[in-house]
Formats: C-alpha cells, structure tokens, sequence
C-alpha cells in the first residue's frame, strides 16, 4: 500500500469515528432530555466527535511518522540477517554502498546493478519492505482501531468532551508559537556551530581586523591564516548600505513623506503613497538586474567621461544608488509615522505663533520627531546591508578598500552567496567563510534593530 | 528690543515697516522652496518607479515575440518516408526531420541557409506534420523561428554578417514576426530562442503552496496564541522577541539556516521546492504573526465579552467570533508575505535553487528554480539574445506581484473598520 | 455717559470686531451670524455649554481654522479696522499680532529658553544674543515664571509642571509682543493652585493686550473677565458686562446655563 493511500485510510477512519461518535451523543443527548434532566450533557455532541477522531487519528499518525524513520534501519538489519548478504565484504564503506545500490533497485529509482554483489541482495530488500511496511500498517491501523473504541466508551453525558478537545487545541497552539523560538536557535546554533568550525581553522582576530580576502587562494593550498581578513567586505558593505544607500533614501524619503503629510492634498497622498509603497514591493533581483543593465554602465561612461579612474563596470554607486531607491519606502512610512505621532497641539502652538508651514516643519516637527525618524533610518541601514541580490549582480567580486564610488567593492552578502555555490566540499574553510559573515551580519542586524526598536519606543513613550 | 525686563512699557512690533517687508517676503519665499523640494523628492521617486518599469517594458516585449521565416519544404522530394495514415509523434521521432528541415533550409536560403534556422525548427515541421498529416504529400510553406542572431538582427543589432543575412531574408519576404508561445511553455534551455519560464514558474508555484501551507497555520495559530491566551510571563516575551527578531532577519539568513539544518542535517533533496518552501516559510512567518495579531487586536473586545458572556469556551470565543472576525486582516498580511516570498532570491541560492532546470518538476522533492533565480541566471548569462528574456521574465513576475498586492489593498479597503 | 452695556459694545474702541459670521465644516453650521467686539481694556470671556461653538469661534479670530481642511469662514473679522480674512492679510503677521494660548499646555519639546526665543526668532525681532535674552526674561517675568525658571532656563520646557508649562506658553505667546490674546480653556488641564496663578497673571497682563478667554467655568469667567459672551448651539445669546451677565441675565437660556439647569 502507498503513503497516500494509507494517510487517506486513516482520514476516512477519523471521518467515520467523528460521525458515529457524534451520532452516538446526540443520542444520549435526546434520551437525557427526555428523561427531564436539563443541562444533563456537558458537551455538545460535536464536540464527543472531535474526541473520538483525535484518539483514533492522533496515535496512529504518531507510530507512522516514528515508523518511517525506523523503518530502514529494521529492513536493513533483517537483509543482512538474509544468507544472501553473507559474502559482503566488511569494510563499512563498500558494504554500505552495495546495500543502497540494492535497496534504490528495489525501489525501482536504478534499473540495474553496476556492482553484481548488490543484485542477489534486491530479492531480499523487497520481501523484507513489504513485510516491514505491512506491518507497520497494520499497527496503524490496529492502533487507530484502539484508540477510537477506547474513545468511543468513554462517551457519557457527564463526559467533558469539550474540555479534552480544547486542551489539544491550545497545546497546538502553544506548540505553533515555539516555532518562532525554534527557528530562532536553530539560525544561531548552525551560524554558531559552523564558525567555530571555522575559527578553529582560522584566526578569529585575522578574519575580523585582516586586510586581505582572498578565500580562492586558500582553497588553492595557500595556507588559510592571511586570506580571510573580512575589513574590506565590511567596508564594501558600511560603504554601499550605510553610507551612498542612506545618501539616496534619507533626504528623498524624509522629504517625500513630508511633502506627502503636510503639503499635498488628500486625492494626491492617496495615489502617490501607494506609488511609492510599490518601490518597496519591487524584488531585489530585478533592482539588482536594473542595476546592472542600466545604471552601472552609464555610471561608468560617465565616470570616463569626467576622467576619473579606476571607473568599473560594477561599482559601489550602482548598488548603492538603486538599493537607496529600494529603502526610500521605509525611510518615508518610518518618518510619516514619526512626524504624524507629534501631537497636533505642537504643530498647533508654532502656527498659531505666526510661523509658516516650513518653519514649523523644520523648527518643531522635526526636531520632535527626530527620534523615531533615527530609528526609522537605523531599521532601514540594518535592511540595507543585509540586501543580497542587488550587490551580487551589480557591486562586483573585487575585495577593495576604496573611497572611489566608481570602482567595484564587495559586501558581506556578495561573498556568502560566492562562497557557498558552486562546487565545493563542505568543510573547507572557504565554505565555513560564509557561515562566519553570516553570523557577523546576523549580529549587526539584530543589535541595529534592538536599538531601533528602542530608541522608537522610548520616542512614542514620550508623547503618550 | 531696548526695553529694559522691568519696564512695562510696551513695544509695538512695526509690522508695516519696509525691513519686516522684506522679511516676511523671504519667508514665504522659504516657504515655496521647501515646498518644491518636497514635491520634487516624490516625483524623483515615482519617476525612478516609472523609468524601471519602461525600460523594463521595452526591453521584455520583444522577449513575448519571436522572428519567423517562413520556410518552403516540398515533403514530396525530402529525404523522409512517412505514411500520412498512420503518423504519430513516435513514429515521427525516427523521421529524420532535422535532415529534412536543414535541407529545406538550404535549398531555400542558400548554402548556409540552416544556420539561419533555430535549432529547433525541426519541432515547428513536426506539430504542423501532426495537425495536418496530409501535408506529406506536397510541397508547403512553414513558418519555423529564425537562429538567435537573426532574432537579435531583426529586434536590436548584431553582427554585419547577422544584419546582412537579416536583409537578404528581408528582400525575399521570408522573415515574419509572431508570438512567442514557447516563451510561456518550454522551460531553460541554453540557446535563448528557446527558453521559456514554464518550469520556473512551475518551481515558483510548487514553492509557494509549501510556504503557504506551513506557514499560514502556524502564523495563525501563534497569532492567537499570543494576542488571546498567552500568559505575560518571561517565556511570552521570548515568543515575542524571537517573532519580531526573525521578520528582521536578512533573508540570506534564512538560506544558511536552510542549508545548515534542512540540506545538511536533516538531509532533505538539494535544490526542491520543498527545501526552498520550507525555508521561505520561515520567512514569512513572522509577517503572518505580525500582521496577524494586529487584526486580531482590532476585533473589538466587547465582543469576546459578549461571548462569554453567553457561556462559550476561551476556545469557542475565537473560534467563533474572533479569528473569522479577524481573518481578512490575517489574509492581507499573508498575501503580502506570500507576495515577498515569491520574489524572493538570496535564500533559495543558497539551498541549490540555482540549478540548470530543462524540465519542469514534477513534484515538490524533484530539483526545481523558481522565478527570481531564474531572472538571476538570465541576467549572468553571457548572449545578447537573454536580454529581452530576463526582461520579459521580470515582466511576468512584477505582473504578478502587482496582482498580488491590489488583491491585498483590495481586501484591506473592503474589510477595513466594521465598527 | 454710556451704559457698561452701551460701552461693552462701543464700536470705536474695538481691538477687533466681528460680523455677521459663519463657520462651516464641509456642510455642517457651527456658528450662525455672530457679531463682536473685543477691547483692550477689557478682559472678554466666552462661555457655553460644550459643543456650542465658543471655541471655534475663538480660532475663527486667528484663523488657526485655516488648518482644519474642510471649514469655511464668511463674514467680517477685523483687526484695526482691517479685515483678517482678506487677501491682502497676511496670515503669518496675523498670528504673531493675535497669539493663542491652547487647552492643554503644549510646550515645545525644547529647552525653556528656546521655548520663548522660538516667536522672536522666526520673525526676526532680535538680532543679538543679549537682545533676545532681555526678551526671554522679559516676557518670563510677564508670565510670573521668572522667578521659578531662571536657573535652569536651558532645561527642557516639558519638565515643568503643567501650570509652569501653560504660563510657559503664555510667556511664548507675549514673547512676539502680540495686540490680541486668545485663551481656549487654558486651565482646563490644570489644578486649582495652577489656575489660581492663571487667573492672577490675566489680571496682570489686561489692559496691556486684548484678552479673549474661553472657559466652561463660570466661576472662572466671573472672576477674571468684565465681559462675558454666552454662547449656545452656535449663536452669540448674549454679551455684555460680566456682572450683568451673572446677576441680571436677559435671555432665559443665558439664566437656565448659569443656574445650572444644563451645561
């Protein structure tokens, strides 16, 4: 029997307890109203249904799920008791190699044999699966039988059906929310667990203060200890995503959200903000191609043109300016937000001094609203340089220390993505690069956004 | 401004005064300026919007058409023995057709008139051998798709010996130009007249209703946990703090956690939109929660009152009232997020969904690309003819992400404020 | 000789008149043809139940309605004989010469110096350092703050208390040495002791602006103004002089409001 077939068995058996289980109290229910005992039944009937269709499916689909996964292993050691398996050789390595050649033949995934020790052994693999999985069946069955008749006994009148119900849901629930802690350790388990793999090759102050990236000659056999100094992806990263990035988004950001609040009319923020709100709905991966296509090149030219040198078809202005135009969204929504939580009254008392709207915009406004317009601009930083596709298409792979925006730089991002595709095995130190960067971005993102948050709330606490 | 702090005299301020004037002139004048700096900042920004959709547009709209030749092939003295009664597409298979549509091609076009043709024109002969088997028997005229550089030749500009066969075919009225239907259905190939975004798409379709599943219920279910249940202890507070920290997470992130966890420890198949489902759920997730919780909290709580006022469960309370109440907000963030996860790159390069897909996949373990990163490796890619392909591919995506967001704004402005 | 009333009512000595005045937001009326006049050597008190339009009429005399999207002025409003909604009026100048002085205290989240220097500077009436520094200790003594303030004039304005903050306000206002003062319930937000400092301070400074005070608080109104304007559903009722106002009331609903029968 199929996988599919077996889940859509226990479903149909799970459909069928709930409606005998149902069926069963709704007719207590009428012979407990008959007999004149008002409220005699806790539950409503759907509810002695629900009961009974968990018991019957709950258990069952838990001894399949730890089945499958045991399942292998128990085949595995039945064809090895099999005579057939008695000339394998020893050794771990080959042995496991005939027996996988074997078992992906009786699953039918490789037609023949390449090595002749695996062919006698698919007879035993297939009479050993089907006998394992039958079983195992079998059980799930017998165990979804079990639980839905120890269930079905239990239905009474005085039977708080609802109450067990409501108990699983809630523990679903709690369980659906651990999701959020679980993803969360897990990112800093594995970036934890497989840089200090790395540190363990590499010096950790060489990575974080050298000068010098060059991971492909250490995977040439160059030595690891000079050529992981990360300085120039940070700077490459500080210079793209903090520095031309916010140059492009902070004034027109702060400026759009401005005029947008204070100046246009209703009709006109009612287009214009979605307009705008559309820039940040843009994938990355055609900013990142736009880039690259259209505004690299003409930035070169025109860099040649002015005679200035070192002009590269990727260069850090690209990237920074199209990534600037990506955050001009969330530097605009961060400072509309900031700016409309200034109480009217402030706005109020400086135009009712005589001041225009400008004076008060720039004298009052946004002095007021400064803190949150700096959180807003720090959230935006961290989103910077945390931005991938954009600089991979269009900043370049050149690890340079430079202050010329025309020339190529690489970031944090740039080299994780470089790092880990292509073809390489997994433990060198080149592939555990990347999970170092990672960890460093990691760290710089969330402590930008512990603050952000911070310096936000503590703004919006002020005018509460 | 002489005035002495004791005296009481007062000091009217000349406000008619020529230097108050003149003052005043210049802070309206301050005024104006301002004003336009605002106005030119949002028309710079909506300009830029305006300037990337265009050169989108006019880059990918060639990438939806295609250069035709139409190509003579007298079936009656072609190299092929086919029996117009019993045709197939197997029987076809051993034809020959490539011989005869190379021949055909230089009989018509001249010596090197097969170079002219897609390598794929045999495939055009065919379907039109299979609409019409009776064609065998005469001498007919196809239209099959011209090479990549005739393609370039007739759309932009190539090479003077690509221009100067363009012209000669021009001269004898064999070019055409007609809609590219295998940019729709065929998947990648190597030459750029053939590619199409089929298979990305199917991948992309594969990936999202994986995100979708996973991540809907658990975003929803943590949603209602935390707003209606959760106690406000300290183990609260870090279901809290881990939410908002992952939605601000860099989703290049997500990838090593996908590659670490699902790739090497867990050892799911590398490059599937099941790996790549998994990983973007994660992803969004947060936004689900987020977005979640605030429609959540707009329900008002007089009717939870009402609820239990009337004797339902905490259970009943949300089931009942709440999470219907509350679920046209929860599906405009979840439309969102499914919106930024569908143009999602980074992460899915890191999991190996970057691999050359020739077909589409068949299920969501088998190795799959998806949109996005099937625009990145177009863009990589070193012939010119790719360009009107990754544009048109992009036109696709914006298409949808587009439809996606209106739908969201849709039901945010139909369902907004009930009371 | 004139009777209070006939005095109270003297077209010549008006700081500012209004007539026949409407306001609208969008289609709804929220003063219906209301006349005025404002002097300088009286205080003028505007009550009424809420909603009856005392406040809106207040900012009708600054055009601080101007900022409310949808609202609508016709009718006269003169300043000097010179009409404030003309086009030739020029709003910025009109506000610096009528201030106002808001229902809650809303300092600026400045330093108190800066607070006070704010009006000054932005039209330009002190050149100097020193000359800006008479004005802030000028118009702080004005305010009866001085004294409390003068040690740590460069602490935030928002650490006062909130009596400090609104005589703070008040200071800020006189601060652009304005004509006219408008005053929307300025101790409404404010506890007895801080009022009874507010009410003092208006007795100081009448006589040298003209004083309109809007207040829900008739024992208020009786002890600070000598003339009293009730309002009710956006109509001027009555105007005249306070003690008449509070003892001899004309119109029955000035009677019902002031014995407390509604309000």
């Amino acid at each position: 029997m199929t996988g599919p077939a077996v889940l859509l068995l226990l479903f149909g058996l799970g459909v069928a307890a709930w409606v005998s289980a149902r069926a069963r109290a709704t007719r207590l229910q009428t012979a407990a109203r008959n007999t004149g005992a008002r409220g005699a039944m806790h539950s409503l009937p759907s509810f002695h249904g629900w009961y009974v269709a968990l018991w019957t499916l709950l258990p069952a689909l838990a001894f399949l799920a730890i089945w499958t996964n045991v399942m292998p292993a128990l085949v595995t050691d039945a064809v090895l008791a099999d005579p057939a398996a008695q000339g394998l050789p020893g050794d771990g390595f080959a042995r496991g190699a005939i027996l996988s050649e074997a078992r992906n033949i009786a699953n039918g995934t490789q037609a023949a044999a390449f090595n002749p020790a695996a062919q006698p052994l698919v007879a035993p693999y297939r009479v050993n699966t089907a006998r394992y999985a039958g079983g195992g069946v079998a059980l799930a069955l017998l165990l979804a039988f079990a639980g839905g008749a120890y269930a079905f006994t239990r239905i009474r009148p005085d039977f708080r059906a609802r109450t067990r119900v409501e108990r699983l849901v809630m523990g679903l629930l709690l369980g659906a929310s651990l999701i959020a802690i679980i993803t969360t350790v897990g990112i800093v388990a594995s970036l934890l667990w497989e840089s200090l793999r790395f540190f363990s090759m590499v010096n950790p102050f060489s990575f974080l203060f050298g000068t010098n990236w060059s991971p492909q000659s250490a995977a040439m056999g160059y030595g690891n200890e000079n050529a992981f100094g990360a300085v120039p992806l940070f700077w490459g990263t500080i210079f793209i995503g903090a520095i031309i990035a916010m140059i492009v988004a902070i004034p027109l950001g702060l400026m759009s959200a401005i005029y947008l609040t204070q100046y246009a009319r209703p009709s006109t923020r009612k287009w214009m903000k979605p307009v705008l709100e559309v820039l940040a709905g843009v994938p990355t991966v055609v900013y990142g191609y736009f880039a690259a296509l259209t505004i690299a090149p003409a930035l070169r030219d025109f860099a040649v043109a002015i005679g200035i040198s070192g002009a590269s078809s990727e260069s850090a202005l690209a990237a920074g300016l199209v990534m600037g135009v990506m955050i001009i969204p969330f530097v605009s929504s961060m400072a509309d937000d900031s700016i409309a939580a200034v109480p009217q009254a402030m706005r109020d008392g400086s135009l009712a001094m005589g001041a225009t709207t400008s004076e008060t915009i720039k004298r009052v406004l946004i002095p007021a609203a400064l803190p949150g317009v700096v959180g807003g601009v720090l959230l935006a930083v961290s989103r910077a340089i945390g931005e991938t596709m954009i600089v991979v298409m269009a900043a370049g792979l050149a690890a340079n220390l430079t202050l010329n925006p025309f020339s190529s730089v690489t970031t944090v991002t740039t080299q994780i993505v470089q790092l880990l595709t292509g073809d390489q095995e997994f433990d060198s130190a080149k592939t555990l690069a990347a999970f170092a960067l990672g960890l460093v971005l990691f760290i710089v993102t969330l402590l930008l956004n512990i603050v952000a948050l911070r310096v936000v709330k503590k703004y919006r606490e002020a005018y509460e | 401004m002489t005035a002495t702090p004791s005296s009481s005299v007062r000091n009217p301020t000349d406000w008619k005064g020529a230097a108050m004037q003149k003052r005043i002139a210049g802070r309206y004048a301050a005024e104006r300026r301002f004003k336009l700096l605002g106005m030119a900042a949002v028309l710079l920004s909506a300009g830029f919007l305006a300037f990337l959709l265009i050169s989108m547009i006019g880059n990918g709209a060639r990438g939806f058409t295609r250069t035709e030749i139409t190509l003579p092939i007298d079936f009656r003295t072609a190299p092929m023995v086919v029996d117009p009664a019993t045709v197939t597409a197997q029987s076809l298979v051993s034809a020959n057709l490539q011989d005869v549509t190379a021949q055909a091609a230089v009989t018509a076009l001249g010596p090197n008139g097969d170079t002219l043709l897609s390598p794929n024109a045999w495939l055009t002969v065919r379907d039109a051998i299979l609409d019409n088997p009776q064609i065998v028997t005469e001498r007919v005229v196809i239209s099959v798709p011209a090479s990549t550089s005739i393609d370039l030749a007739a759309k932009t500009d190539a090479s003077a010996a690509d221009e100067a066969s363009y012209a000669r075919l021009q001269q004898s009225g064999m070019v055409s130009t007609g809609f590219n239907s295998a940019f729709l259905s065929a998947s990648d190939a190597t030459d750029p007249t053939q590619v199409g975004i089929w298979g990305a798409f199917k991948g992309s379709l594969l990936t999202m209703i994986v995100t979708l599943l996973l991540s809907f219920p658990v975003g929803v279910a943590t949603a209602l946990y935390l707003e209606e249940y959760a106690p406000k202890t300290w183990w609260t507070d870090i279901i809290e703090v881990s939410i908002n920290n992952l939605a601000a997470v860099p989703s290049i992130i997500f990838g090593l956690l996908g590659l670490a966890i699902f790739l090497n420890l867990l050892a799911f198949p590398r490059s599937a939109a099941l790996v790549g489902g998994m990983t973007l759920a994660l992803m969004t997730m947060p936004v689900i929660v987020i977005a979640g919780r605030n429609a959540i909290k707009a329900v008002p709580p007089s009717i939870r009152d009402a609820a239990l006022g009337i004797g339902a469960s905490p259970v009943q309370v949300v089931f009942h009232h709440v999470l219907p109440l509350a679920l046209p907000g929860i599906l405009t963030g979840t439309i969102i997020g499914m919106a930024r996860a569908l143009g999602e790159t980074a992460p899915l390069l890191m999991i190996g969904m970057r691999a050359f897909i020739a077909t589409p996949p068949g299920g969501i373990t088998d190795p799959a690309t998806v949109l996005p990163v099937q625009i990145f490796l177009w863009s990589d890619e070193v012939s010119k003819g790719f360009v009107e392909k990754t544009s048109a591919a992009i036109i696709v995506l914006l298409a949808f992400l587009l439809a996606m967001n209106g739908l969201a704004i849709y039901l945010r402005n139909k369902f907004e404020k009930r009371w | 000789m004139l009777t209070d009333e006939q005095q109270a009512l003297k077209p010549n000595n008006a700081k500012m008149s209004a007539r026949d005045v409407n306001v609208f937001y969008g289609a709804k009326q929220a003063i219906k043809t209301v006349s005025i006049d404002v002097d300088m050597d009286n205080v003028t008190a505007f009550i009424g139940p809420s909603g009856c339009g005392k406040s809106t009429f207040l900012r009708t005399l600054n055009r601080m309605n101007d900022t409310v999207a949808n609202a609508r002025v016709e009718g006269d409003i003169t300043l000097d004989g010179e009409n404030i909604y003309a086009p030739s009026m020029d709003v910025v100048q009109l506000r610096a010469r009528v201030g106002m002085v808001f229902q809650k205290p809303n300092p600026f989240p400045k330093s108190i110096y800066e607070n006070i220097a704010y009006g000054p500077r932005i039209h330009g009436l002190a050149s100097a350092k020193a000359d800006m520094d008479v004005i802030v200790e000028k118009s702080l003594r004005r305010a009866g703050l001085w004294d409390e303030v003068k040690d740590r004039l460069h602490d935030s304005g928002t650490a006062l208390s909130g009596g400090q903050q609104q005589r703070l306000c008040i200071g800020r206002a006189i601060a652009v040495e304005p004509e006219v003062i408008l005053m929307d319930e300025p101790c409404s937000a404010l506890d007895p002791i801080a009022t009874a400092k507010i009410e003092e301070l208006i007795h100081e400074l009448r006589g040298r602006y003209a004083i309109v005070i809007v207040t829900h608080n008739m024992q208020q109104a009786a002890r600070v103004s000598q003339r009293t304007a009730f309002f009710h559903l956006g109509t001027l009722v009555e105007y005249g002089v306070t003690s008449d106002i509070f003892t001899n009331p004309k119109a029955d609903r000035t009677r019902d409001y002031i014995t407390g029968r509604y309000g």
